[in-house]
């Protein structure tokens, strides 16, 4: 359960960037590949975000989907997992999308 | 939007003098609020201890390899015959994370190599400061091999850089040929798979072929070989992985 350890790190750098000022709203992007399952990190929002500027901070997050490019034939595709092949049947592919995994936004008091 | 009232607001959203009629009372006022960009990695801070660790390494001429596997793969009964066959030869120590106890250093100790223990407590995988307060504690020699021995768990280490050169991941034919399946991002992470415990594949039920299949499908093209730390068998081929990546 690494999405502990995830939450961690959104709040420390939260409090690295925006110093005091109280934290409303984080918005995060979380892929479907990343690894990373976003209904744990809401678990954990609330426990790690206790007694920091980002207390009662509503979490929202966007979850990217896979897409990735096959470097046998050239096509893009939707990727729904790790193991997915391309129509050709290659394996061989380039992750475009699904695997993001930062800190998009945050809304604090002015 | 006002969560109240349901009035729109923008970014910022001002104090609620409306300059609208809504046909009833609610005496809220919203603050100030405005909202900031930050386009930031979430594991930004452990990438640049890794970094900084990856360029320690290099700078001394160690090379340090991260070794991740599900508990009880054979990552320590590996690390004990690697150290005792080329100990003589290369200068190995190890860095030993595990949630709790120095059980796995003091085997590593009684090779001979030097070793760390690092406990994690309730963490589930080394992180790149882990590894640089290993590395302070260890002070390997320059010119030298760091062996990492992961948390055994194959799902939180491959998403934390440590500031190593390879990821090698380990599987046990005891554990079922389908581990690059359900496990395919560490797989994905791996610069080496290593299928151990092949001593046993007569008495298991395990298919290779499916296993190979589902290591090149998580990663096409990741070399893997096969070898039983017990009995010694295909270890060479490991040993020759590691020399040639030897700076």
């Amino acid at each position: 359960m690494h999405e502990m350890a995830i939450t961690q790190s959104v709040v420390q750098a939260v409090c690295e960037r925006m110093g005091d000022a109280p934290v409303r709203r984080v918005c995060l992007e979380i892929g479907t590949l990343s690894g990373v399952v976003a209904d744990s990190v809401r678990f954990c929002f609330d426990l790690v975000t206790e007694g920091t500027t980002l207390e009662g901070a509503s979490l929202e997050i966007v979850q990217p989907t896979g897409k990735a490019r096959c470097r046998d034939c050239g096509a893009e595709f939707a990727l729904t997992d790790l193991l997915a092949l391309c129509t050709c049947g290659s394996a061989n592919r380039e992750l475009l999308a699904g695997e993001e995994l930062k800190i998009r936004e945050v809304e604090v008091l002015a | 939007m006002c969560a109240t009232c349901g009035c729109s607001g923008g970014t910022i959203l001002e104090h609620h003098e409306h300059g609208h009629e809504h046909g009833h009372e609610h005496g809220h006022g919203h603050p100030e609020t405005r909202t900031v960009t930050l386009e930031q990695a979430v594991l930004a801070r452990n990438d640049a201890l890794a970094e900084l660790n990856r360029t320690w390494l290099a700078d001394h001429g160690i090379l340090a390899v991260n070794l991740m596997s599900s508990p009880g793969a054979g990552k320590t009964t590996l690390l004990e015959r690697t150290i005792r066959e080329l100990g003589a030869r290369l200068r190995v120590s190890v860095v030993e994370g595990d949630q709790e106890t120095v059980l796995d250093a003091d085997r590593i100790r009684a090779t001979g190599a030097p070793a760390v223990q690092i406990n994690t407590g309730a963490g589930c995988h080394l992180d790149a400061q882990m590894l640089a307060d290993g590395l302070r504690t260890l002070d390997p020699p320059e010119r030298s091999v760091v062996l990492i021995e992961n948390v055994g768990n194959l799902v939180c280490p491959a998403l934390f850089d440590l500031g190593e050169q390879a990821r090698v991941v380990i599987t046990s034919v005891t554990e079922g040929a389908e581990k690059p399946r359900k496990y395919p991002q560490m797989f994905r992470a791996a610069d080496l798979v290593l299928l151990n415990k092949t001593d046993l594949l007569p008495y298991v039920d395990f298919d290779v072929a499916a296993f190979l299949d589902g290591a090149r499908r998580a990663n096409p093209g990741v070399e893997v070989l096969q070898l039983s730390a017990t009995t010694g068998d295909g270890v060479a081929g490991w040993y020759d992985w590691l020399r040639a990546r030897l700076p």
